[in-house]
């Protein structure tokens, strides 16, 4: 088959990349023929070295490719390069990296956000159009909040996650992110396509243009979104965001989501456990860096793990390896899940009454490097991105203005497979601003 | 003092402890089956690795590489469905899987995909036959698993040089299959086994002749009579011994026989049992202790959340099961007129029972046809080990043929099938029946060849004759020994009662 080359500048300013591909091949005329897109490196790639950031995949090659990388291929893409982010998604800043964090292109003295810091930023610094990034409490919206690009958190299920490396399988997906709403949407159409390799997909095809009509769109507007922690600039900034999809002919509905404040701690545990469990099979024997095999296997074990995994990835597994002990289960994640109950329950209460859900993508702009040294201050920015994890909702934000000349971003959540939805509400807020 | 807990004073029980004669063995067993599926539980690759090179029915699924999800094999649902069902057991509305978590090198994902608290089925039972008449033994639970991979220790057993893995193993469809306590000595242990494999190799589901099938992890212990009933599960009195890893049928008698003996030395010898994991040494026939701290495993168990819950209970309802053992052995009663004893020991086992299945009609409505298989066939290859599966139908069907049609006698029969399996365990094949009778000359001989042989005898043995003569009856069976010694044994024995009569009558007195 006759395959072209797509030409890549891999001069990376914000270590935005731990992989670039200078001539990227793609081929056929379909939707994305010829666009350069960049992918998570904690995506399934085939013979280009994947590492979720750690060293404990260094120079691991993957046989195979995602299924979503199989769909950009199939569609024309070319694959330039996989994009830097905290180890193992571990994080909001993309600090947690083992090769160095990624800067910000709005100001390189602050972090991009993360997990899915390094394809934000190749996006924001002009190198790519877009790019695929990955969301299991935040990882996608939060990096798009902080630099001032569009992302979106699919549905539950929607996307497969077959090739993607878990973090946190019950809660993880991978989403399209892009400069504009348009080019979101074009990526999402792309990547929602059934995958019987993946058990916990549905076969929900996306095929939507966006719509600027919000005329009679209800939009909740939770209380707690605007709380205690959410900085009164940001808060302000993104009610003016509101009030504009109200000018535009959206109903603004206030009301209260009381299981946020359970949200949090139930995400961590789940996340937690769920990773303490899927990182177990990084041990040395059958991929990555090789361990010492003159040791007893389980002093092997301990040595590779211990040496690779970078701290706040040791910090989660043992949280993780601790709230499922027996004992401890019923404390901590039996009560986690049912605190996630509740979580579901308030959207499908709130659903019942509006059509989406809006607030701040995050409570502050983009943190300063190494302002966040307390991994509980970092744990507590993500209160406003988990709820949509935890129920499986679609999510997305969309630049909602600035605060101190840092983007902030205004998130859209919408009912399960209304995906269409809350893409269209981003888009008509996304064109009443440039209007 | 304890009036109101309810529970009887413990001095009552000590003093029937100290009796032996008092005491009973309670066994409950875990057996772990291979499901017999062309392609593996969560992936596509091929089962059978029988011949193949370590590590080459393997793909990213069932190496368990990053960013591989599993995927529930259909048919393995099925099947483990079919034995629920058999089992007798109730399909859970909703079941999951759950990770079991632990480290170990031929695991591949550091977990392993089984299931825990909402199993596959639950509460069914196996009828079989006790120690004290039909006796049913209650199933606790059924499930499904994956096995791990396998390690391959190079360079001695005791001290490996070192140690290879290889995941051709990994991924395999296994059933558990948990039974209450009910078992009471290690003959209705090996008995519910032996029922167990009859009905999974019924269902089609299981092979047992296939390596690493069976896995069984039993527990025993030694009570005062009547105690379990009293007491219930889990408060063990004395302690009791968890025996991991046996791995064949024999296996197991050989287990818990060993064990009862370790234990009941110990309480004769006032030695207080604590409740361990043992290891059998199946080489050995012995089981020894296990290092406690490294069983004593927390496996963290989740949900797994890459799989959807099962809801397989409707599907389950529309599986229609083929004819097990105990309706077999009814038709083989009323269709073939086998004693129950027969009927038993055929249809035990389910490829006996499908080798006399498939005789010819009239062969298999005589009674010496059943009583040439499960006696003489079975006996025969019991001895050297083999299996039915080993004999060639054709082969056997001829040699029947023969006996029924007075080519050879019974005892030439006897003679040329332990040839036949001879040649078959030796060289994997064997001559016709026909071929054989010619070689070792077995062919029967009529009355007229009689004749010779007789006067040979008769001439030979003067003494005898003479005293047929003065009415010793003795005398004439030690002459038809004669003949049958001389023609080995291929003569029609009442041809040749009555020649001899005739021979030695017409000589008179």
């Amino acid at each position: 088959m006759a395959s072209q080359v797509c030409r890549f500048d891999p001069e990376d300013n914000y270590n935005a990349f731990l992989k670039t591909v200078g001539k990227a091949p793609y081929e056929g005329t379909g939707k994305l023929a010829g666009i350069p897109v960049a992918v998570k490196d904690n995506i399934s790639t085939k013979g280009i070295t994947t590492t979720c950031g750690s060293k404990i995949l260094g120079g691991y090659v993957p046989p195979f490719d995602a299924f979503v990388v199989e769909l950009l291929k199939k569609e024309g893409a070319a694959i330039v390069g996989k994009t830097n982010m905290d180890e193992f998604g571990m994080g909001t800043t993309t600090e947690n990296s083992a090769f160095g964090p990624t800067l910000n292109p709005c100001d390189t003295g602050r972090v991009p956000g993360g997990s899915s810091g390094g394809s934000a930023a190749a996006i924001a610094a002009g190198m790519v159009p877009m790019a695929l990034g990955t969301d299991t409490g935040g990882s996608i919206r939060c990096p798009s909040a902080f630099c001032g690009i569009v992302g979106l958190k699919p549905t539950y299920g929607r996307v497969s996650r077959y090739g993607l490396i878990a973090y946190a399988n019950s809660l993880e997906q991978i989403g399209p992110m892009a400069g504009n709403v348009t080019d979101v949407s074009t990526l999402m159409g792309v990547l929602c396509a059934c995958d019987s390799r993946d058990s916990t997909t549905y076969d929900r095809p996306y095929c939507h243009t966006p719509d600027i009509n919000v005329r009679g769109t209800r939009i909740g507007v939770p209380e707690e979104f605007f709380g205690k922690g959410v900085d009164p600039k940001v808060a302000s900034v993104v009610w003016d965001g509101i009030s504009l999809l109200e000018r535009l002919g959206a109903e603004i509905v206030t009301c209260r989501m009381p299981s946020m404040s359970s949200a949090l701690a139930a995400y961590y545990v789940t996340c937690t456990s769920e990773a303490s469990s899927n990182l177990a099979r990084f041990d040395g024997v059958r991929y990555g860096p090789t361990s010492d095999t003159k040791k007893q296997w389980h002093e092997s074990f301990q040595d590779h793990r211990r040496e690779l995994f970078g701290k706040e990835v040791r910090r989660r597994i043992m949280l993780g390896t601790f709230a499922l002990s027996s004992g401890y289960y019923g404390k901590y994640y039996a009560k986690a899940q049912a605190a996630r109950q509740n979580v579901k329950a308030d959207f499908d209460r709130l659903f019942r009454q509006v059509d989406v859900i809006a607030g701040p993508t995050m409570p502050t702009i983009a943190f300063k490097l190494g302002e966040k040294s307390d991994p509980l201050s970092m744990y507590l920015s993500d209160i406003l991105t988990v709820p949509a994890n935890l129920a499986g909702v679609p999510a997305i934000s969309v630049p909602c203005g600035r605060v101190d000349d840092m983007p902030v971003g205004l998130q859209i959540m919408g009912r399960h497979f209304e995906d269409e939805k809350v893409v269209d509400v981003a888009y008509a807020f996304e064109q009443g601003v440039s209007a | 003092m304890s009036v109101l807990s309810g529970t009887p004073p413990v001095s009552s029980d000590s003093s029937i402890a100290t009796d032996p004669s008092n005491d009973e063995v309670i066994i409950g067993l875990e057996i772990h089956c291979q499901l017999d599926t062309s392609t593996k539980l969560f992936c596509g690759c091929s089962t059978d690795y029988r011949d193949d090179g370590p590590n080459t029915h393997v793909c990213p699924i069932c190496l368990g590489l990053p960013g591989t999800l599993p995927k529930v094999n259909k048919k393995a649902v099925e099947y483990a469905l079919k034995v629920a069902k058999a089992l007798n057991c109730e399909i859970l509305e909703e079941s999951e899987f759950a990770r079991k978590n632990y480290f170990y090198p031929d695991l591949n994902k550091g977990y392993q995909i089984t299931q825990y608290d909402r199993p596959l089925a639950v509460r069914g039972y196996l009828d079989i036959e006790g120690e004290d008449g039909e006796k049913r033994v209650r199933i606790t639970r059924v499930h499904m698993e994956e096995d791990p991979g396998r390690l391959v220790h190079k360079g001695g057993t005791d001290r490996p040089k070192y140690t290879l893995v290889d995941y051709n193993r990994a991924g395999i469809p296994l059933i558990e299959i948990v039974t209450e306590p009910d078992l009471r000595s290690p003959k209705e242990a090996r008995r519910f086994l032996n029922k167990l494999r009859a009905t999974l190799e019924y269902l089609g589901v299981y092979d047992s002749e296939k390596e690493g099938s069976l896995r069984v992890d039993a527990n025993i212990s030694i009570q005062p009579r009547g105690w379990f009933e009293r007491e219930g599960k889990g408060k063990a009195d004395r302690g009791r011994a968890e025996v991991k890893n046996i791995s064949s049928y024999k296996g197991v008698e050989k287990a818990l026989t060993f064990e009862i003996t370790r234990q009941k030395n110990a309480i004769r010898r006032g030695q207080k049992l604590e409740s361990a994991t043992r290891h059998f040494v199946e080489t050995r026939g012995v089981t020894t202790a296990s290092r406690s701290k490294e069983m004593e495993q927390d496996y963290r168990y989740f949900p797994e959340p890459d799989l959807r819950p099962l809801r397989v209970r409707s599907w389950s309802d529309k599986i229609v099961l083929p004819e097990l053992p105990d309706a077999r052995k009814v038709r083989f009663i009323r269709e073939y007129g086998f004693s129950p004893t027969h009927a038993a020991t055929v249809t035990g086992d389910w490829r006996v029972a499908e080798f006399y299945d498939n005789l010819p009609k009239d062969l298999a409505v005589s009674a010496a046809t059943a009583t040439w298989i499960a006696d003489t066939l079975l006996g025969e290859l019991n001895y050297r080990d083999m299996s039915i599966s080993d004999v060639p139908h054709g082969h056997f069907i001829e040699l029947i043929t023969l006996i029924r049609k007075d080519t050879i006698t019974d005892k030439s029969g006897v003679e040329v099938l332990r040839s036949l399996l001879d040649q078959l365990k030796e060289a994997g094949s064997c001559e016709k029946p026909s071929e054989c009778v010619k070689r070792l000359n077995l062919a029967k001989t009529g009355g007229e060849g009689l004749e010779p042989v007789i006067s040979e005898v008769l001439a030979e043995q003067p003494q005898a004759v003479s005293d047929y003569a003065s009415g010793k009856s003795e005398a004439f069976n030690f002459l038809i020994g004669q003949v049958m010694k001389k023609t080995r044994g291929r003569v029609d024995p009442t041809e040749l009662n009555r020649v001899m009569r005739e021979t030695l009558d017409s000589r008179g007195p």
